[in-house]
C-alpha cells in the first residue's frame, strides 16, 4: 500500500520528515518497506514555449529553436526529436538543470551551433506513462496549450511527493486505506484525527424508482449499497485527484472511473460504476452464478464461473464479478450519461477462492478478501457522490438502496489493565491504556471494565489482541527484558539425539563430510536404480501439487539422493568423495488418511582415492563399534539390482537388519553420469539405536601372559573368513581372546580353486597363564574342525 | 712401580683427551683397564711389593682406575652429544613445505550452525523437540488459528499429499504436538526440514529449515520473550548486537513481533546487505495465541507462554557470508570443505 504524505493533511495536522514518519510507524505496527521521492533527481525543468523552429544547417535530424522558458530572455536550443514544432509547450531542463541519472545540463555546442538547455521527453524526466495516463508520441513530451510558461515540471506532475510504501499485515484490511493509515499515523504521533464531513445536494428524485436491489445471497453478500448519478459527463478528472491517483499507483481513466478508485484508496472500500443503459430489467440481483455461465470482465476476458461464485446480475445476466471486476457489458463509456454507484461487502473468503478459481487478483478482490467493514459502505459511496458534485460531472439522484445481509456485531470484550500488564511484564497506567484505544477508535467503558472494538478491526477478538493494541502505542522497545523466572527445567538431549552427534563425530573423523539432499525426489529414480518393478520402495508418498515431476514424490530410499551429489562432485572434477546424510525417508501408511513413518537412514557414499569395499566396510565397523552395537553380521547379497552382485553385504544383528553396503553397480552408476567405481551404505538409524549396548562395563586389564597361535590352510576359493572364523572362535571356546585375519593368497603355488588364508589366534586365562598343552589341545580341536567342516589343508 | 702406574694415567690421559669417537674410547678402556690391559698388568706385579707398599700402591691403583673411567665416561657424554649435534644438524628439514593431509570430514554449514543455536538454548534450560515432516493440515494450520480459507494461508504455498495431510509449511505444528502431550512447564526448540511450494532461486528453496522455540508457564510475559531471544541473539552475534522487537502479525501469536539486529556488516549506518535500512529482520515471535494454548488443553487463564521461529538458512547466509541458497543442497566439496 502506498501512502502519498501530503494526503495526510486532509486529517491532520503533521509535520514530520519521511525518514522520522518511516521509523515511527515501523515501530507501531505498519512496516515501511521504503519512501520515495518522485521529483528528487528533477531540478530545473520548467514548461516552455517553442517560439520558432528551424533545420540545422548542418545535420539533417537536428533543429534550432528558440524558447521562452519565461525566465526573461530567448534562449537557443538545439533538439533532435522528430516532433518538435513552432508553438508546442514543452518541459524545458535549464543551463544547470539535473535529471534522473544525475545528468547535469551544461550549456553546449552542437555542430557548431550554441545551446541553452535540453527539450526533455518524459523518460527523460522520470514520468512513466502512468503518471501521464497516456501513451506519448515519440519525441519530447507535449504539454497541454494552457499550461502556464516557467512552471516547475514537478508541480505539474506532482512529483513533490513523497510516496511512502507500506507491508501491510492480513490482519489489518482497515489499513489498505489512506483513512486508515491516518488513523494509525495519528495515533503514532498522538495528533488529533478528523475526518473531513462529507456533504452533498441530491435532487428530489429517488433511486428506488428507476433501479431495484436484490440481494439472494445474504452470507457471500452483507450488505449491498446503491447510488445514482445522473446527467453524467465523461471526461478527465482533475490533475490534483490524477497526481494522487498516480501517486498510489493507478493509473487516472476517466473522471467516474477515478472517483471510484479515489474512494477505494481513501475509505479501502472497493466501488464499482455501472451504466444503467446496460442493466436490463433496471434490476440489480446479487446471486450465485450458475455452474459454467461465462462472463466477459473489463479486461476483455471471458470468465467461466462455478455455483460457488457470486455475480452481481441484472434482469438477464451476470455484469459483474462480485468483489473481483466488473462486466465488459456494463462498463463505463465515453458516452454514459447515468451511472448506478455499487458498494458492498462481500464474504472475504468467497471473493478470495473466486479470484483464485478465475486466476484474477485485483484492487478490489485483494482488499475484500481480507474481510471488509459492512459499516464502511455508506461512507464510502456518499464520498463517491461529494466527489462527483465537486468535480461537476453529474447530478446526484436522491435516495439510497441499503439491503443488508446477515452480519455479525463486534463482540464487547473484557477490560482487565492488571491481566494486561502481567501479560506484558509491564506498568502502564489504565489512562495511558484508554488514551491509546481512544485513538484507535476503541470504546472504552471503565465502568463495566469492557472495551468494544470499532467494526473496522475485526482482527480485535479477544484480550490478547487488546494486548497488542496496548503493547503497540506503549511501544515494544519500553517493554522490560526479563529472564525466565519459575520452576527450572534441565535443557538436554534425547539419547536419540545424543546418537546423531556421535555418529556425527565418528563419520567426520573417518572423512567423511557431511552433506544435505531434498527429501522429494522423481518417481524415474526407481528405474534408474534398477529397483525391480514390484519392489515395495516404489510405493511413494505423492504430492498432489508438485512443482515438478522431478520433485513430485518423497523418497523411499536415499541412495538416489547420495548418488546425485556423488555425481555433481564427480563432474564438478572434484578427483575423490567421501559423504553422508543423516536424513529421513518416507514410507506410505497402510491406513488410508494417516501419515507415513519417518524413519531416519545414514547414508554414506564414496568414490576415486582407490577406496574399495572395504573402506565402506571399515567406516561401518568402526562406526559400530565405538557406538558399541556388537556381533554385527555381514552377509553377501547377490541378487540387489542397484549393487554389484558380487560386492553388496547386509548388515545385521541379531536377524535385525542395520543397512546394506556394497559397490554400486556399474549400469546404476553410468545413469547417474560416474564412470569410476561407487560405494555406497544405507544404514537404518533407529535399529542401530535399539542395538547399542548401554551397559558398558570396564574388564580387568589382563594379568596373565597370552599365547599367540598362527595357522594357514588351504580352502576352496569361495569359503568366506566369516566362516573360518566362526569356526576357529567355536572350537576354542573362551580362551580365545581374538582371531586376525592376516593373510588371504590366491595364485602362484596354491592349487586352481583354493586360497590361502592365515590367522592368528590370541588365547588368554583371566587367572593364569596358560601352558603349552592346554593351547596345544584347543588349538588340534580348531585344527580338526576346520579339516572336517571346511576341507581345509593345513599348510 | 708407582711411577709406571702414574706413566699409564699419563698415557691414558692424553689418548682419551685426543679421542673424536666412541671406538677410540672403548679401544683406551680395553687397552688401559681391560683384563688384559695395561694396569692389570702392573698389578699383576703387586705380590713383589712389601707389604706396606701394597695397600698404597692398591689405592693408587684404583684411584688411577677411577680417574680414567670417568675420563672415559665424561668423554663418552661429550662425543655422544657431538654426534647427535652432528646427526641433527643434517636433518634440517624445509618447515615451510606443506603438511600431509590427515583425512577427517567435516559438518554440513547449516549443522554447525543449528548445532550453535540447539547448544545455546539447551544452556537455557530448553529440550529439543522434533516432528513428522508430512504433517496433518490440522497441526500444520487449523491448531495455529489457520482455519481453512484463512488469508495467511496464501502466504504459505503449500505442498499438499491429500485434501488435509500436507508437507509442513514451519516447524511451528510440533508446539502444538508438544503441548498436546506435555503439560507446563514447557522449555522446548524443534529445528526441522520445513516445504513451500517455491521454485528454486539464489533466495529460495522449496526446502529449507526452522528452528521453533516454545515456552508454555505460568506467569510467563513478553518481557520474558524479549530477555530470553536478546540472550539468544548476544550469544550468538556478540554482546554488542542491537535487538529491535517490531510489531507484525502471525496467527497463531498474540502480540506478534519481527526481531531485527543491527546489521552485521555495516553495524547499522546501512549498506547493501541491510539494503541500507541498518537493520536485518532474523526471527518472527509472539506471545501464544490463546486460542492455540486452548487448542492444546492448555488453560490460557491459567498459562501463558511465547513462541518464535528462526529461519536456519538465513542465519547461516548471513554469519559465512553465503549469497546463495542453492549451495547448501548442491553440497560440492569445495565449498563444504570451507567450514
Amino acid at each position: 500500500m502506498n501512502l502519498p504524505m501530503s494526503w495526510l493533511s486532509d486529517y491532520m495536522d503533521i509535520d514530520v520528515t519521511p525518514k522520522e514518519y518511516s521509523d515511527k510507524l515501523t515501530m507501531t505496527g505498519s512496516k515501511v518497506e521504503g519512501y520515495e521521492n518522485m521529483g528528487e533527481n528533477v531540478e530545473n525543468v520548467v514548461a516552455g514555449k517553442v517560439l520558432t523552429c528551424e533545420d540545422h544547417p548542418d545535420s539533417d535530424h537536428l533543429h534550432v529553436c528558440t524558447v521562452d522558458a519565461g525566465t526573461g530572455e530567448v534562449l537557443q536550443i538545439v533538439c533532435g526529436a522528430p516532433n518538435v514544432k513552432e508553438g508546442i509547450i514543452v518541459p524545458v531542463a535549464l543551463v544547470g538543470a539535473k535529471l534522473p541519472g544525475g545528468i547535469k545540463i551544461k550549456k553546449g555546442k552542437l555542430r557548431g551551433v550554441e545551446s541553452y538547455g535540453m527539450l526533455c521527453s518524459h523518460d527523460e524526466l522520470g514520468i512513466t506513462e502512468d503518471m501521464l495516463g497516456y501513451e506519448p508520441e515519440y519525441g519530447i513530451l507535449i504539454l497541454p496549450e494552457d499550461t502556464e510558461i516557467g512552471t516547475d515540471i514537478k508541480d505539474l506532475f506532482g512529483m513533490n511527493e513523497t510516496v511512502v510504501e507500506f507491508e501491510i499485515t492480513s490482519n489489518r484490511p482497515d489499513c489498505f486505506s489512506i483513512i486508515g493509515l491516518a488513523r494509525e499515523t495519528a495515533a503514532s504521533f498522538n495528533k488529533k484525527f478528523t475526518i473531513p464531513e462529507v456533504k452533498f445536494t441530491e435532487n428530489d428524485e429517488n433511486i428506488a424508482d428507476t433501479i431495484s436491489v436484490e440481494v439472494q445471497d445474504k452470507d457471500k453478500c452483507k450488505r449491498y449499497c446503491a447510488r445514482m448519478v445522473k446527467n453524467v459527463k465523461i471526461g478527465p478528472s482533475p490533475s490534483w485527484m490524477q497526481e494522487r491517483l498516480r501517486a498510489c499507483g493507478v493509473r487516472p481513466i476517466n473522471n467516474i472511473v477515478d472517483i471510484t478508485n479515489y474512494v477505494l484508496l481513501e475509505y479501502g472500500q472497493p466501488m464499482h460504476a455501472f451504466d444503467l443503459r446496460d442493466l436490463q430489467d433496471k434490476k440489480i440481483i446479487v446471486r450465485r452464478a450458475s455452474e459454467g455461465e461465462v462472463i466477459k470482465t473489463l479486461d476483455e476476458q471471458d470468465r467461466e464461473l462455478t455455483a460457488d461464485d457470486l455475480v452481481i446480475a441484472d434482469g438477464k445476466r451476470a455484469v459483474a464479478i462480485a468483489g473481483v471486476m466488473g462486466g465488459f457489458n456494463s462498463e463505463v463509456k465515453e458516452d454514459t450519461t447515468t451511472v448506478i454507484f455499487e458498494s458492498a461487502t462481500f464474504d472475504g473468503a468467497s471473493v478470495r477462492l473466486t479470484a483464485q478459481r478465475v486466476g484474477l487478483r485485483t484492487e478490489s478482490s485483494s482488499r475484500y478478501e481480507k474481510g471488509l467493514d459492512y459499516n464502511n459502505t455508506v461512507p464510502a459511496v456518499e464520498r463517491a457522490c461529494q466527489l462527483v458534485e465537486q468535480l461537476g460531472c453529474g447530478e446526484n439522484v436522491g435516495g439510497m438502496i441499503d439491503v443488508m445481509g446477515n452480519v455479525k456485531d463486534m463482540e464487547t470484550l473484557p477490560f482487565r489493565p492488571e491481566k494486561i500488564n502481567a501479560f506484558l511484564g509491564t506498568d502502564i497506567p489504565t489512562e495511558e491504556m484508554v488514551k491509546y484505544f481512544d485513538a484507535l477508535g476503541i470504546k472504552t467503558d471503565l465502568e463495566n471494565m469492557t472495551v468494544t472494538p470499532p467494526s473496522f478491526r475485526p482482527d480485535l477478538e479477544g484480550e490478547a489482541d487488546i494486548a497488542e493494541e496496548v503493547a503497540r502505542f506503549y511501544g515494544y522497545d519500553k517493554i522490560p527484558v526479563t529472564l525466565l523466572s519459575g520452576e527450572a527445567t534441565c535443557g538436554k538431549k534425547t539419547e536419540r539425539q545424543q546418537m546423531q552427534d556421535e555418529v556425527n563425530e565418528l563419520l567426520n573423523a573417518q572423512g567423511m563430510y557431511e552433506i544435505y539432499t531434498y527429501t522429494f525426489t522423481s518417481p524415474s529414480i526407481f528405474d534408474k536404480l534398477n529397483i525391480p518393478s514390484d519392489s515395495n520402495l516404489r510405493n511413494v508418498v505423492k504430492i498432489s501439487n508438485p512443482l515438478g515431476e522431478d520433485t513430485s514424490v518423497m523418497r523411499t530410499t536415499t541412495i538416489a539422493s547420495m548418488l546425485d551429489i556423488l555425481a555433481r562432485n564427480y563432474n564438478y572434477r572434484n578427483a575423490s568423495a567421501r559423504l553422508y546424510e543423516v536424513g529421513k525417508i518416507f514410507i506410505p501408511s497402510e491406513k488410508e488418511g494417516e501419515l507415513p513413518s519417518e524413519p531416519v537412514k545414514i547414508t554414506m557414499g564414496m568414490y576415486g582415492d582407490k577406496v574399495d569395499f572395504y573402506d565402506i566396510k571399515g567406516i561401518c565397523e568402526s562406526l559400530f563399534a565405538n557406538l558399541h552395537v556388537e556381533n554385527v553380521k555381514y552377509e553377501a547379497v547377490t541378487n540387489n539390482s542397484t549393487f554389484h552382485p558380487g560386492r553388496c553385504a547386509k548388515i545385521s544383528v541379531g536377524g535385525k537388519v542395520l543397512g546394506i553396503i556394497g559397490e554400486i553397480h556399474p549400469a546404476v552408476g553410468r545413469k547417474f553420469g560416474i564412470e569410476t567405481p561407487v560405494y555406497i551404505g544405507e544404514l537404518d538409524f533407529e535399529n542401530i539405536f535399539l542395538n547399542i549396548n548401554t551397559d558398558v562395563k570396564f574388564k580387568e586389564l589382563p594379568k596373565y601372559p597370552a599365547v599367540t597361535r598362527d595357522i594357514a590352510m588351504l580352502v576352496d576359493k569361495n569359503v568366506p573368513v566369516a566362516e573360518i572364523e566362526e569356526i576357529i572362535k567355536k572350537a576354542s571356546g573362551k580362551m580365545i581372546e581374538s582371531v586376525q585375519l592376516f593373510d588371504v593368497y590366491e595364485g602362484e603355488q596354491i592349487p586352481e580353486g583354493k586360497k590361502s588364508v592365515a590367522y592368528s589366534a590370541v588365547y588368554r586365562a583371566s587367572d593364569r597363564s596358560l601352558t603349552g598343552e592346554e593351547v596345544q589341545k584347543v588349538f588340534d580341536k580348531v585344527v580338526k574342525n576346520l579339516e572336517n567342516q571346511l576341507g581345509a589343508q593345513l599348510r | 712401580m708407582k711411577q709406571k702406574l702414574e706413566e699409564i694415567k699419563k698415557n691414558a690421559l692424553a689418548v682419551l683427551e685426543n679421542a673424536v669417537d666412541i671406538e677410540t674410547l672403548e679401544e683406551a678402556r680395553i687397552k688401559f683397564l681391560g683384563k688384559k690391559g695395561e694396569l692389570t698388568a702392573v698389578l699383576k706385579g703387586m705380590g713383589q711389593l712389601t707389604k706396606e707398599e701394597r695397600p698404597v700402591i692398591g689405592a693408587l691403583a684404583n684411584e688411577i682406575r677411577s680417574t680414567i673411567e670417568n675420563h672415559i665416561d665424561t668423554k663418552k657424554a661429550e662425543i655422544s652429544q657431538k654426534l647427535e649435534e652432528m646427526k641433527l644438524k643434517s636433518e634440517v628439514i624445509d618447515v615451510t613445505m606443506p603438511g600431509r593431509a590427515q583425512k577427517t570430514g567435516k559438518l554440513h554449514p547449516l549443522t554447525k550452525v543449528m548445532n550453535n543455536i540447539k547448544n545455546t538454548f539447551i544452556g537455557m534450560g530448553f529440550e529439543i523437540a522434533e516432528g513428522p515432516e508430512v504433517e496433518y493440515d490440522y497441526y500444520n494450520f487449523e491448531a495455529l488459528n489457520i482455519p481453512p480459507n484463512h488469508p495467511a494461508r496464501d502466504t504459505q504455498d503449500t505442498f499438499y499429499i491429500t485434501d488435509n495431510i500436507v508437507l509442513r509449511t514451519q516447524t511451528s505444528p510440533i508446539q502444538v504436538r508438544v503441548m498436546e502431550k506435555t503439560k507446563p512447564p514447557i522449555r522446548v526448540i524443534a529445528p526441522g526440514r520445513v516445504y513451500r511450494s517455491d521454485a528454486v532461486d539464489a533466495t529460495h528453496s522449496p526446502v529449507f529449515h526452522q528452528i521453533e522455540g516454545l515456552v508454555v508457564d505460568k506467569g510467563v510475559t513478553m518481557a520474558d520473550l524479549k530477555g530470553t531471544l536478546e540472550m539468544f541473539i548476544h550469544r550468538l552475534y556478540g554482546e554488542d548486537t542491537k535487538v529491535r522487537f517490531r510489531p507484525h502479525h502471525f496467527p497463531f501469536t498474540e502480540p506478534s513481533a519481527e526481531v531485527d539486529i543491527s546489521c552485521f556488516s555495516c553495524g547499522g549506518k546501512g549498506c547493501s546487505v541491510c539494503k541500507g535500512e541498518g537493520w536485518i529482520e532474523i526471527l518472527g515471535c509472539g506471545m501464544v495465541h490463546p486460542k492455540v494454548l486452548a487448542n492444546c488443553g492448555i488453560d490460557p487463564e491459567i498459562y501463558s507462554g511465547f513462541a518464535f521461529g528462526i529461519g536456519l538458512e538465513r542465519i547461516a547466509m548471513g554469519k559465512y557470508d553465503i549469497n546463495d541458497l542453492r549451495l547448501f543442497f548442491e553440497n560440492d566439496l569445495r565449498f563444504l570443505d570451507q567450514f
